[in-house]
């Protein structure tokens, strides 16, 4: 690989393991040091490579080079002398020979403490999930307002106000006590949770970045999973869950970015590995007493990740919503569940259910009973697939909304 | 919103015969589906409990009965917690419960707020 290309994926790969790393060194209210390091070691790298030619090892250049930078700072820094050496109970003589610990133990054990801290509940889950995407991925204030399809600027204040956050409520990065990891594990699961359908559902036309997002959360998630303390069933549920959802990956979307639904997916494109993985996780999920969201969105991935429609499918994808939804309620969970209920229990049973569910102004609501009545009543339909439209903001449901009315209309 | 309590009751005949797996997951159903479609809806506040034929009933005076079904012929089978604007509108919900395709019958009462409790 040349310095050109070589550069931004090493950016992406190790541009957050140093910065853990330092930040568990320096403390969250030092923050801007670390990043300011690890910036200045991938401009000196942009700048000598192209020249001299890559070394041998780049990773373990830019690891060497961060370090000795992270030390210079540490002689030269008369906060060092008066404020961190002290707590770190060393000899505040000149020279400390304080050791950068990069191998892989520390910085996977530097990112899951960062993950904790993060996942603070005094954080918004707005600025854990910017937080997360920035210091723990490693993403750029752009590409984050890219994801969110918001400005640059509005994510560089939400980021700076949230570092901010995190010095004036002096979060440690550390794991939690061992009895507050699960109720610690709560926020950590939803964030990841919520990072991953960032990427999954984003209105964003940029496919490459959006599957990054997923990708970014899963990775996350094994790590929490491979660690003895964190690991619990709900987070192998979760993991799970994105696995099936991540293996329909290249049969949602055409070349044009536009979303493919379910029922018109190409099922031999959906990657077999990963549903085996899913498959494998959700086994393991199974360990503990409680049933969780995570075990039952699980359940209903997997009985997805069967494309034949058969009684036995929708049965169980049925009463899974029926758990689901006694455990916690959502719009999409209650819409989901009637449609299951059509697949299971008929078309005319579900008309009379959807419309008690109050949800008139959710786009899907329209798309369910458009879907509902297309056989009984194609009228009907079509003026439930207009109020979709006109109810839908997102680009991508507008098009696949506009497609359905031209064709129901040619129908008529 | 207020919250109110589905008694489920019907007649127990303690001779039935006990029912197979089969028999009790197809029993299962169209509750599942019923209390699916309530929450569907937003309006449960708990999914409570069902509860077992066998039963106690203590009286003043250390009189203990077996059973709850002595002196009266239906029993509580379980309950549930819904959310509901008036009685009205609970009572409706109550609708479609299956116990009531057994002659059993739904009582639906409005629980006391906890802030009336003091």
């Amino acid at each position: 690989m040349e310095p050109q290309q070589l550069i931004p994926h090493l950016f992406r790969t190790e541009y957050r393991k140093i910065i853990a790393v330092l930040c568990k060194m320096f403390g969250l209210e030092h923050i801007a040091i670390a990043e300011d390091i690890v910036s200045e070691t991938f401009l000196l790298a942009a700048e000598t490579w192209g020249l001299k030619g890559l070394p041998k090892n780049p990773t373990a250049w830019l690891y060497t080079v961060s370090k000795n930078k992270a030390l210079d700072h540490l002689r030269r820094d008369t906060l060092f002398q008066t404020k961190i050496a002290p707590e770190l109970n060393q000899s505040d003589e000149g020279h400390p020979d304080t050791d950068i610990d990069l191998s892989n133990k520390n910085i996977v054990d530097s990112q899951l403490q960062m993950l904790f801290a993060i996942c603070h509940p005094s954080i918004s889950t707005e600025a854990q999930i910017g937080l997360a995407l920035n210091i723990l991925c490693g993403f750029g204030a752009e590409e984050i307002a890219d994801a969110f399809l918001t400005g640059k600027e509005t994510i560089y204040k939400r980021l700076t106000r949230a570092k901010e956050k995190l010095r004036t409520e002096k979060i440690k990065i550390e794991l939690p006590p061992p009895g507050d990891i699960e109720s610690r594990l709560e926020t950590v699961l939803s964030t990841l949770y919520l990072l991953f359908s960032e990427g999954y559902y984003s209105a964003s036309q940029n496919t490459v970045l959006r599957k990054d997002l997923c990708i970014e959360a899963m990775r996350l998630m094994v790590m929490l999973t491979d660690h003895p303390l964190t690991c619990t069933p709900s987070g192998y549920a979760l993991l799970s869950l994105m696995c099936f959802h991540a293996s329909r990956f290249e049969a949602r979307t055409n070349q044009d970015g536009e979303i493919i639904l379910y029922e018109d997916q190409d099922a031999s494109l959906w990657d077999k590995e990963l549903i085996a993985q899913g498959v494998d996780f959700l086994n393991r999920s199974s360990g503990g007493r409680q049933v969780t969201k995570y075990h039952l969105e699980a359940a209903i991935a997997y009985w997805h990740t069967h494309k034949e429609d058969t009684a036995e499918k929708w049965e169980n994808i049925l009463q899974l919503y029926n758990r689901l939804l006694q455990i916690e309620y959502s719009p999409i969970a209650a819409l989901n569940r009637t449609y299951a209920l059509s697949k299971a229990n008929g078309k005319q049973e579900a008309i009379v259910e959807a419309e008690k569910l109050g949800l008139d102004s959710n786009h899907f609501y329209h798309s369910l009973l458009a879907n509902l009545y297309e056989d009984s009543n194609p009228v009907k339909a079509l003026d439930h697939l207009r109020k979709a439209w006109t109810l839908a903001r997102n680009t991508n449901d507008k098009v696949l909304l506009a497609k359905k009315i031209s064709s129901a209309t040619a129908r008529q | 919103m207020k919250e109110f309590l589905f008694v489920f009751r019907r007649a127990i005949d303690s001779n039935e015969p006990p029912q197979s797996p089969e028999q009790i997951q197809a029993m299962m159903k169209p509750w599942q589906d019923w209390i699916g479609s309530i929450a569907a809806q937003n309006k449960l506040s708990s999914s409570g409990n069902r509860l077992t034929n066998e039963g106690r009933v203590i009286k003043p005076g250390k009189v203990i009965t077996d059973g709850p079904y002595v002196d009266i012929k239906e029993a509580v089978g379980g309950y549930i917690i819904v959310k509901a604007n008036t009685l009205d509108e609970a009572a409706a919900l109550a609708d479609g419960c299956p116990i009531l395709h057994v002659g059993g019958t739904v009582e639906v009462r409005m629980i006391v707020p906890m802030e009336d409790n003091n």
